[in-house]
């Protein structure tokens, strides 16, 4: 990594661009187990992260790598995973930890199709909803999808800023069709790039609360070996970082692990909008979906049909505004999913215009195609 | 030695928030915990470098009383986050403390993994023959016959020598000690701290209030001083037929060689990894080829 990094145009396959991402945005632990459709990450970071004084290592499973990667970042090292859905169950545990730790770490989830061993060289987008809900007790999280290379490589560096600032595990959903997609994309300039660093404490040791409440609901985070020994545990704890018993400890300690999220919507809840003026009808897509989702409303506007589309960049915290004022606009809402429906679910929930939803689905382990969705969206 | 307690106490435990200790009075583990701190002192290392890690169950809570960098983590994944830490910051001193099913039940895999791997951590495992946090069910380390609360008509399975099952898998250190034999534990825990390479201390505890119990075995004392009745030096042991040591406990050095610690040699390859990039990109740079990392 030197300062003459410079723009530049390549060819990338989708995990590999995630790589790139990683390594701009400061990644330099990673810890996996190889799986279909997601092991293309581990090769090109095994190469990379000692390349960088960075460190790779593959352990006995997925649950172990993700042990190692909340150990990694708690000495002080940006740490990701990658994995796919069977990895990605063994992951849940510890995914946990991060979570009431609030250990700053990405895990990508190249998605395959389920349940079980599944359609490993197929694409879904079954785990969305395992993304939000996998790991056991009420806890936040946040789930970017990517739909292309270049958002292979943006959204991974956004994850790992988002991971950083808010202390929380980001997952990144991307799937077998966008994995392994090669197309050109547009590395920007280094210097050009935000970067985002955890917040250290600027107290000194012996005033150290590892879990204080602060006005961002986030506390500062000192790494192990300097000087701020603390206690973590899994165990929900108090400001010091010791288990408590107390109702009203608890109930705090809980509120606000969700509020630090509620308070940077802003900026966590992303999605794109693209003919979405005048439309009446519209998708909401996400993932490889939300590009033949494009191609759909293009091709409906040609024949004069005022399409939209809503693309969900961040699954969750679902972006209930954004749906809710298209939900308003429009008279008929296509929800093409890889799954039985698994986002449609959130956005009926949110659907109080009684606006058509229109669900689609698709579980044959292929693309939804642009004439599927264009289909919908004609008689709609 | 009462001078030297009240050292230990007054440096190395937390005096905040953390007291009173959840183990039952008798408890092996504040003798291993003992241990442990002795074997910190004596090797006089600085408490911000000295990691402890643990997974769930009584042996769990010990972390939480002692004044380093403290880690309670998952049940039987304590080692992967040692791992980590140990990966992303080799300068620490990384030590976990583990029970008998953390260890060998829930975390076989990763104990297991992490002799082979060889990396610099040293793992305490505070053997009670129980899961005596959640009841006294039956364990990995359960002898056969047992009565537990899983296994009221008598314990089917056979027991792992969690020792020899470290050595097997490729642990530079191995000892095991009984916690009747604290001055021995102070020695092997330093010698385990100060070993360069993945060193496993087994101490054989007591759960009075499970497995004793259950047993039959008697309260705390009778079943310490049982240790020491059924404790065989390694040195007497190696001479003994295997129908003698039926029953016994063998205490000492099990394993103690030197191998390379992969850790260590990742480093080594990683950094010939950066000097040939660096190489490369300067070859470039000279060669007015603009990259991008």
């Amino acid at each position: 990594m030197t300062s003459d990094a410079q723009e530049k145009r390549v060819l990338l396959q989708g995990n590999e661009a995630i790589v790139h991402g990683a390594m701009a945005a400061g990644c330099r632990f990673f810890a996996g187990y190889p799986i279909t459709p997601a092991s293309e990450i581990s090769e090109i970071l095994s190469v990379k992260l000692p390349e960088a004084g960075g460190t790779f290592v593959q352990m006995e499973d997925e649950i172990a790598s993700m042990g190692a990667v909340i150990g990694a970042s708690l000495a002080g090292v940006k740490s990701m995973t990658a994995t796919s859905g069977p990895g990605f169950s063994l992951m849940q545990e510890n995914l946990g930890y991060a979570c009431v730790t609030e250990v700053p770490c990405v895990i990508v989830n190249v998605m395959r199709g389920g349940p079980s061993t599944g359609l490993p060289t197929n694409p879904a987008q079954g785990d969305v909803q395992m993304a939000r809900w996998g790991t056991h007790g009420d806890h936040p999280i946040v789930v970017l999808a990517v739909s292309s290379v270049s958002d292979s490589y943006t959204l991974t560096i956004r994850a790992f800023n988002f991971s950083e600032k808010y202390r929380v595990p980001v997952i990144i959903l991307s799937d077998e069709v966008v994995a392994h997609t090669r197309e050109s994309v547009i590395l920007p300039d280094m210097d050009k790039i935000r970067i985002v660093d955890r917040v250290m404490p600027s107290v000194p040791p012996e005033w150290y609360k590892p879990y204080a409440f602060n006005n961002r609901s986030v506390p500062d985070m000192a790494p192990m070996g300097e000087g701020y020994r603390h206690h973590v545990t899994g165990l929900i704890h108090d400001e010091k970082g010791f288990p408590t018993q107390n109702p009203q400890e608890i109930e705090q300690f809980n509120i606000r692990l969700h509020d630090k999220i509620t308070k940077g919507f802003k900026e966590l809840l992303i999605t794109k909008s693209f003919h979405m003026d005048d439309a009446e009808v519209f998708v909401i897509a996400y993932g490889s979906v939300a590009r033949s989702a494009l191609r759909a409303v293009r091709d409906a506007r040609e024949e004069g049909i005022k399409a939209g589309l809503l693309q969900l960049v961040t699954l969750f915290p679902f972006p209930r505004k954004a749906v809710d004022t298209a939900l308003r606009q429009c008279r008929a809402v296509v929800v093409p999913e890889m799954n039985m429906g698994q986002m449609s679910r959130e956005v009926a929930r949110v659907n109080q215009a009684g606006c058509r939803l229109i669900k689609h689905r698709r579980i044959d382990g292929q693309l939804i195609t642009p004439d599927e969705i264009f289909k919908h969206l004609i008689k709609a | 030695m009462l001078e030297k307690a009240e050292i230990i106490r007054q440096e190395y435990l937390r005096h905040d928030k953390s007291f009173p200790h959840v183990w039952c009075p008798g408890c092996g583990n504040g003798i291993v915990m003992g241990a442990l701190l002795r074997a910190i002192h004596t090797l006089q290392l600085e408490k911000d470098e000295v990691v402890l890690a643990s997974g769930i169950g009584c042996s769990g809570r010990m972390p939480t009383y002692v004044d380093f960098n403290t880690i309670h983590t998952t049940h039987g994944r304590a080692l992967t986050f040692a791992t980590g830490i140990k990966l992303a910051k080799p300068e620490l001193s990384v030590i976990t403390v583990m029970g008998d099913g953390d260890s060998t039940a829930i975390g076989g895999n990763h104990f297991i993994h992490a002799a082979r791997r060889n990396i610099n951590i040293t793992a305490i495992i505070i053997n009670n023959s129980t899961y005596g946090m959640t009841g006294g069910q039956y364990s990995p380390t359960t002898p056969y016959g047992s009565k537990s609360t899983t296994s009221v008509y008598g314990h089917v399975e056979h027991a792992f020598s969690i020792a020899e099952l470290a050595v097997t898998a490729g642990a530079s250190f191995v000892g095991r000690g009984t916690v009747y034999h604290a001055n021995q534990l102070d020695h092997l825990m330093a010698k385990a701290v100060k070993k360069r390479g993945f060193a496993v201390v087994e101490v054989i505890s007591n759960c009075h209030v499970q497995h004793g119990r259950r047993n039959k075995l008697g309260n705390a004392v009778t079943m310490i001083n049982d240790f020491k009745e059924r404790a065989v030096p390694i040195q007497k042991a190696v001479k003994m037929a295997p129908e003698e040591l039926e029953g016994k406990i063998t205490i000492g050095v099990l394993a103690d060689v030197e191998k390379p610690i992969s850790s260590e040699e990742y480093r080594r390859v990683a950094k010939s990894a950066e000097l040939k990039a660096e190489q490369i990109a300067k070859d470039k740079d000279k060669n007015g080829v603009k990259r991008y990392e």
